[in-house]
């Protein structure tokens, strides 16, 4: 099945983009939209203080899905919330989307966030909203549109990861699979110029998972959308750009 | 700044609480209860000060006259009669009328037991009531024995209006005198008298004559058209000496309102009662607005991820105890008028919704509502979105 033709993938960039035109002459080199510099990071403190990330360097291109894997514990997902800028940074440096996060303000960090798409391990859908609405989420933190066309976008969205004819069913009445890819359609919704998604195959047998991460990566390319994932699940891994490995907080290019 | 077509969205307090049925039912019951409670506990309390003064209202009078050592219309003092008469000596008098005031004990002629009356003798030549009707049926007094008999008591005094209505003689005893029903008066009761019925000075002698002589209760002054109450009232407190009180008739129904409120626990009670159903809404509020947030604490956390501020948040729980405010309020008002008519037929008191009341418990309701909201959104601090990778 090919759901591509469906997708209006250039109307709708040009459409959610913000006009962030003054934003990419900060950016130091074009195209890199994540560039971490010696970022380390510490749990607890005083004598439980625990090191999970030791000066990591990274670096993202737009459009570039980059796979991040590694044994439990190794900092992976700490390492994802930081530069989803949902934790504050405790030493090196990350620019992302042109915004340098060290010594970034809370409301600063969350406007960030309104431009980073997120999909977690659960697929964290309101449970009170039905597929389109939970798409709509994502669409309303886009500005200057009206309600109408928030809607319209969130359908075209749905439609796009195949669940068209699913638009009133609530989360409930979803399989994992779809609701996987109504999370991927409500991150896509919001126009981001990165997603971040942790194991987004975990709560799915294997064969869906890998249809999922296929479509993410397929809607993320054609959005121009930088994508870091971490993933435990071997089968995916070919469909990276560049896969990083992680262990005991530090980073290493794998080989292809 | 963006229209609003431009900031309307997913109605999510909406959402969030129509789509489990069961808790907002439980929710606007419980706020629905608090709305009952308060409406009845706040109608019982201004019902009884309102009935304090039914025959009160009734005076066709400007000013009235009392004597000093009066607490309330269930223990009127007696003093001189011609304080009344001097009164008269103002120009700005028209007419004065002396009225006896005293409970009796009616026999009640079905059952034969006695019970309490607020017993009003006056000359049946001067006017009492501000009633037309009174022009008429005054004049039977002047026959010895007679009374007129108030339909609204309550029936503890017997079929009395009934019997009196199919063209029965209807007679009785008052304090050991015999008396006969001559016509109905519609007063209605009050808290401090059950019934109440009106005769001619002469007759009230008979039946209380331990009345010292030239002594009255209270003296009704009607000043000429024109005059300020309040203006005359001062300059005849000034001119009578201290063994009388001088009370505009507004001043005359605060007084005595003013007793039940404040000489009797009864304000305090219902005022209690209303405090009490406010607390309890309060408590079932914070319940069910408290649990509704640690229910949906990732996804609020997620939506703090996705970029949506706090105060957006914050503004949805806000909407869900304002939703649960107009919604639990519907329901205790319309309760609130079936349970007033009850209270309306069961006990004779004039208990009604008015404006501001209905005001008044909508306010506490919605002060209950959003305190529960404010108090629950303390939870939303809890919600992190970095712990929800």
């Amino acid at each position: 099945m090919s759901v591509t033709s469906l997708v209006p993938g250039s109307r709708l960039r040009r459409r959610v983009a913000p006009p962030d035109s003054s934003r990419s002459a900060e950016e130091p080199q074009r195209g890199v939209i994540v560039d971490l510099r010696g970022l380390s990071h510490w749990y607890g403190s005083g004598s439980t203080q625990r090191q999970v990330l030791q000066d990591v360097d990274l670096r993202i291109h737009t459009g570039e899905v980059v796979l991040l894997t590694g044994p439990s514990g190794c900092g992976k997902t700490t390492l994802l919330t930081l530069v989803g800028a949902l934790r504050r940074l405790q030493a090196g440096s990350a620019r992302v989307l042109g915004l340098e996060l060290a010594g970034a303000s809370r409301g600063d960090r969350q406007r960030l966030r309104r431009q980073i798409g997120m999909i977690f391990q659960g697929h964290n859908l309101l449970r009170c909203l039905t597929a389109e609405q939970n798409v709509q989420m994502g669409a309303d933190l886009l500005p200057g549109l009206s309600y109408r066309a928030r809607r319209d976008l969130s359908r075209e969205w749905l439609r796009a990861v195949g669940l068209g004819q699913e638009l009133d069913r609530l989360p409930h009445d979803l399989s994992g699979g779809q609701k996987q890819r109504v999370a991927i359609a409500r991150a896509l919704a919001a126009g981001p110029r990165l997603l971040l998604a942790d194991e987004p195959t975990a709560a799915l047998d294997s064969r869906t998972g890998r249809e999922v991460v296929e479509l993410l990566q397929r809607l993320a390319r054609e959005q121009g959308c930088g994508v870091l994932m971490v993933t435990h699940d071997p089968r995916i891994l070919d469909l990276a750009d560049r896969l990083v490995r992680m262990e005991d907080g530090r980073l290493s290019e794998a080989a292809e | 700044m963006s229209g609003f077509w431009q900031s309307r969205g997913i109605p999510l307090a909406w959402l969030l609480l129509t789509r489990q049925p069961m808790r907002l039912a439980v929710a606007l019951a419980g706020i629905a209860f608090a709305g009952i409670l308060m409406f009845m506990q706040l109608g019982f309390r201004d019902g009884l000060f309102d009935a304090s003064v039914t025959v009160h209202r009734r005076f066709a009078a400007d000013l009235v006259l009392v004597s000093p050592r009066t607490m309330s219309s269930i223990g009127m003092a007696g003093f001189p009669r011609r304080r009344l008469v001097q009164a008269m000596a103002d120009p700005a008098v028209a007419g004065i009328t002396p009225v006896h005031w005293k409970l009796l004990l009616w026999r009640n002629p079905l059952t034969r037991r006695t019970r309490s009356i607020l017993t009003l003798g006056f000359e049946p030549g001067d006017p009492l009531l501000q009633d037309p009707a009174m022009e008429r049926k005054a004049p039977l007094l002047r026959q010895q024995g007679r009374v007129l008999f108030d339909e609204r008591s309550r029936p503890e005094f017997g079929p009395v209006a009934e019997w009196f209505r199919q063209g029965r003689t209807v007679e009785s005893e008052v304090a050991g005198v015999r008396v006969r029903v001559a016509e109905l008066v519609n007063l209605g009761p009050s808290f401090g008298a059950d019934g109440n019925m009106l005769t001619s000075d002469e007759t009230f002698l008979r039946l209380a004559p331990g009345t010292p002589p030239g002594s009255i209760e209270l003296g009704l002054i009607r000043l000429n058209p024109g005059e300020d109450p309040a203006r005359v009232a001062v300059r005849l407190a000034q001119k009578l000496p201290d063994d009388v009180r001088v009370f505009t008739k507004t001043e005359f129904e605060e007084f005595e309102k003013g007793y039940w409120r404040s000489s009797t626990a009864i304000g305090f009670i219902f005022t209690l009662g209303a405090a009490m159903g406010f607390i309890v809404g309060c408590v079932i509020v914070y319940q069910i607005l408290y649990s509704d947030v640690s229910d949906h604490l990732p996804e609020y956390a997620t939506l703090m991820a996705m970029g949506y501020r706090l105060k957006t948040l914050l503004g949805v729980v806000a909407r869900e105890g304002l939703l649960l405010a107009v919604l639990g309020y519907v329901p205790a008002w319309l309760a609130g008028q079936g349970l007033y008519a009850l209270v309306r037929s069961g006990t004779r008191l004039p208990v009604g919704m008015n404006l501001e009341r209905s005001i008044v418990v909508f306010a506490m309701i919605l002060v209950m509502c959003m305190a529960s909201a404010g108090l629950a959104m303390r939870k939303l601090a809890d919600a992190d979105p970095a712990e929800i990778f």
